[in-house]
């Protein structure tokens, strides 16, 4: 037993000698101390990773069989849209394998969307973390792009026309909006050029740039140390080997903990796949079970739920301003929507980060804020009316009011003090 | 051309803001009723199998409802040489276009792609394939009830008979068919019963298996959640 023990000590250190092992395993795992007062918020993070990873290797897997070919078959079916049918019966699992890519979708929004919540509630870009919530933000655009490219890829009614709606919102900037558009379709309509283009980057081009800012992401967090749900540092506080007081290694104890919320996800994650794997027409929309037509313009496109807030936002604005109409402001103001929360950072003025220290101001914003969201979101997936669009231009005020009016309310709150050490509540 | 684009960006809206309500009747629910899925199975191929393709679906997946290869073979291969073949149809789609105004579109998936906020898929074509009536102004002397100004006459005419819109907009059947009323309603349910099927025929297993994957998270998790409270028994 002691030799196959000296043969794996002297592999490993025949390893560290040429590669930092077990320094970055100690860095990042086994002595990267982390509070030990994380709630059920802290979940979302390392859920996220693991959404990342299921798409990465259920695309890998679709992409053995996917096509993306415009032209028509020989029953006039488009060959990228049989080709998805043909995963989803003739490929062994390829169902099971399409479905969990198509729910994987929606459910990396609705984690990043708790994860950038959670940020919000405690603070958690705050100084200095401010280089991670900026990574953060990248990542979310960068998702958004992801999903937005991916969704032709099935090349029905939805995917089309959503593309075609998309990519048309770039006409409307002035003087380059034209080109610009033709540019990023490769054809004067959303076409062959277009599916061809839109498979590069949702496979290689945007996944390649999302890892590498996943990396810096986690970098960023174990060079300053977790954030916690009472918006304190658990570094001031240190025993006499320089390890916070508050601190557990990550792993055992997070890596344990993660897996039962890893189980919890999957659960619920598996319910969606075996039970709902449209979810009523919100995951995979009916209409996209309709091959691509561009001569039938669908009654109604909505894109999928996890844009619906800011595509609100875009039919808000309705006023043409400075001469110049009203669809480039509408989409100006949706970039601005999704870019603000980058600026977090910098908005808020609050002595506290947590919520659970800071005064009603601020806890009256934010729940203003995630109700106008919902809204929004809901309003997004609905044809609209003249009631529906004043009710959007609403909430669309409140949620750049959120924003905007930070830096005054955020200084001007009653807040309470913060604990010295972390509290478990 | 910004004009173009902006109705583009803004009309499929209003259009919406006109549409009708629909009113659909609920399709009875047959799902693993074998009987009913071959009945369906041999309506599909007999009535609807010569101007629709159903071009994801292969016959030999026909196993799914109980049927065997020879059984397919024998009873349901018209257009088709093989049991392992799609059921693609000999019929080409420019002539269709010529003949219908619009080449027929592909079955395998139409009853996911029915779905609306109205009702489900097969909801839309239980309705549908009932409310055919009669009307001269249409160049195949038929219209529809739900999918107004339809390109295709009542292929299950001689099963159901001749229906009138009434002057109150409901359908009176003034011409019986082979079948009471509600044999023809049975046999519509069985047709979309299987067009379901074949819409998703892994959905009866994929829910059965969800099932067994529920049950090993389920213990997973008591295993996964004794972990972690023995790992954190002595953090306060």
């Amino acid at each position: 037993m002691s030799k196959v023990n000296a043969l794996l000590q002297g592999t490993l250190n025949w390893v560290d000698e040429r590669f930092p092992l077990t320094s970055n395993w100690k860095a990042h795992l086994a002595e990267y101390y982390a509070p030990k007062n994380f709630n059920f918020w802290y979940y979302f993070g390392s859920l996220a990773m693991l959404v990342l990873v299921l798409q990465i290797v259920t695309g890998i897997v679709l992409t053995m069989h996917f096509k993306p070919d415009a032209s028509l078959n020989a029953s006039g079916v488009p060959v990228a849209f049989a080709s998805v049918e043909y995963i989803m019966r003739d490929v062994p699992w390829g169902w099971l394998i399409r479905y969990m890519h198509s729910t994987g979708a929606s459910a990396f929004f609705v984690v990043v969307y708790l994860h950038m919540f959670r940020g919000m509630l405690y603070g958690s870009y705050r100084k200095p973390r401010e280089l991670i919530w900026i990574f953060g933000m990248v990542i979310f655009l960068l998702l958004m792009a992801e999903a937005f490219f991916g969704y032709l890829l099935p090349w029905g009614q939805m995917s089309f026309w959503g593309a075609q709606v998309i990519v048309n919102m770039f006409s409307a900037i002035p003087l380059i909006g034209p080109d610009l558009s033709l540019w990023l379709r490769g054809d004067y309509v959303v076409g062959d050029a277009t599916l061809n283009r839109f498979f590069a980057f949702h496979v290689i081009a945007v996944p390649l740039v999302l890892l590498g800012l996943v990396a810096a992401h986690i970098i960023a967090l174990h060079e300053v140390g977790s954030n916690n749900p009472d918006g304190i540092e658990i570094k001031k506080k240190k025993d006499a080997n320089g390890i916070p007081l508050d601190g557990i290694p990550f792993h055992p104890y997070y890596s344990v903990k993660d897996v039962v919320g890893v189980v919890v996800f999957l659960m619920v994650f598996s319910i969606v796949v075996f039970f709902m794997p449209e979810v009523g027409g919100y995951v995979l929309e009916h209409n996209n079970f309709f091959p691509a037509d561009p001569l039938v313009t669908p009654p109604h496109i909505a894109p999928l739920w996890y844009f619906t807030p800011y595509y609100s936002i875009l039919r808000a604005v309705t006023y043409p301003l400075f001469g110049i109409e009203a669809k480039f402001w509408g989409v100006v103001a949706m970039g601005a929507a999704t870019l603000i929360f980058a600026l977090l950072p910098w908005l808020d003025r609050s002595p506290v980060k947590s919520i659970r220290y800071r005064g009603p101001l601020y806890k009256g914003f934010l729940t203003a804020f995630i109700v106008s969201f919902i809204i929004l979101g809901y309003l997004g997936m609905l044809p609209p009316t003249p009631v529906r669009a004043i009710v959007a231009q609403i909430c669309a005020v409140i949620y750049f009011a959120f924003f905007l009016l930070m830096p005054i309310y955020s200084s001007l709150d009653k807040c309470q003090p913060e604990p010295d050490r972390v509290t478990s509540k | 051309m910004k004009k173009f684009l902006i109705t583009l960006l803004f009309a499929p809206f209003l259009a919406f803001a006109a549409g009708a309500e629909l009113h659909l009747d609920r399709a009875p629910d047959k799902s693993g009723d074998m009987a009913a899925l071959q009945n369906g199975a041999k309506i599909f191929v007999n009535y609807c199998l010569n101007c629709h393709s159903a071009s994801y679906m292969r016959y030999n997946r026909l196993e799914d409802i109980g049927l065997n290869d020879a059984q397919i073979k024998d009873n349901l291969l018209f257009a088709a040489e093989k049991y392992g073949e799609l059921m693609k149809i000999a019929m080409q789609r420019a002539e269709a276009k010529v003949w219908f105004g619009v080449a027929p579109p592909d079955l395998t998936i139409i009853a996911r792609a029915r779905a609306s906020e109205f009702g489900s898929g097969p909801d839309w074509l239980y309705t549908y394939l009932r409310t055919f009536y009669r009307d001269e102004s249409r160049p195949t002397g038929w219209n529809n009830m739900v999918f107004a100004n339809v390109g295709m006459p009542h292929v299950l005419w001689e099963l159901q008979g001749d229906q009138v819109m009434g002057e109150d907009h409901k359908l009176k059947l003034v011409k019986p068919g082979k079948l009471k009323p509600q044999e023809f309603d049975a046999v519509v349910g069985d047709l979309v019963a299987y067009l379901k099927y074949m819409g998703e025929p892994v959905a009866e297993f994929r829910k059965r298996l969800g099932v067994i994957v529920l049950i090993f998270l389920a213990v997973l998790f008591v295993f996964a959640y004794a972990l972690k409270r023995e790992y954190w028994k002595d953090i306060h």
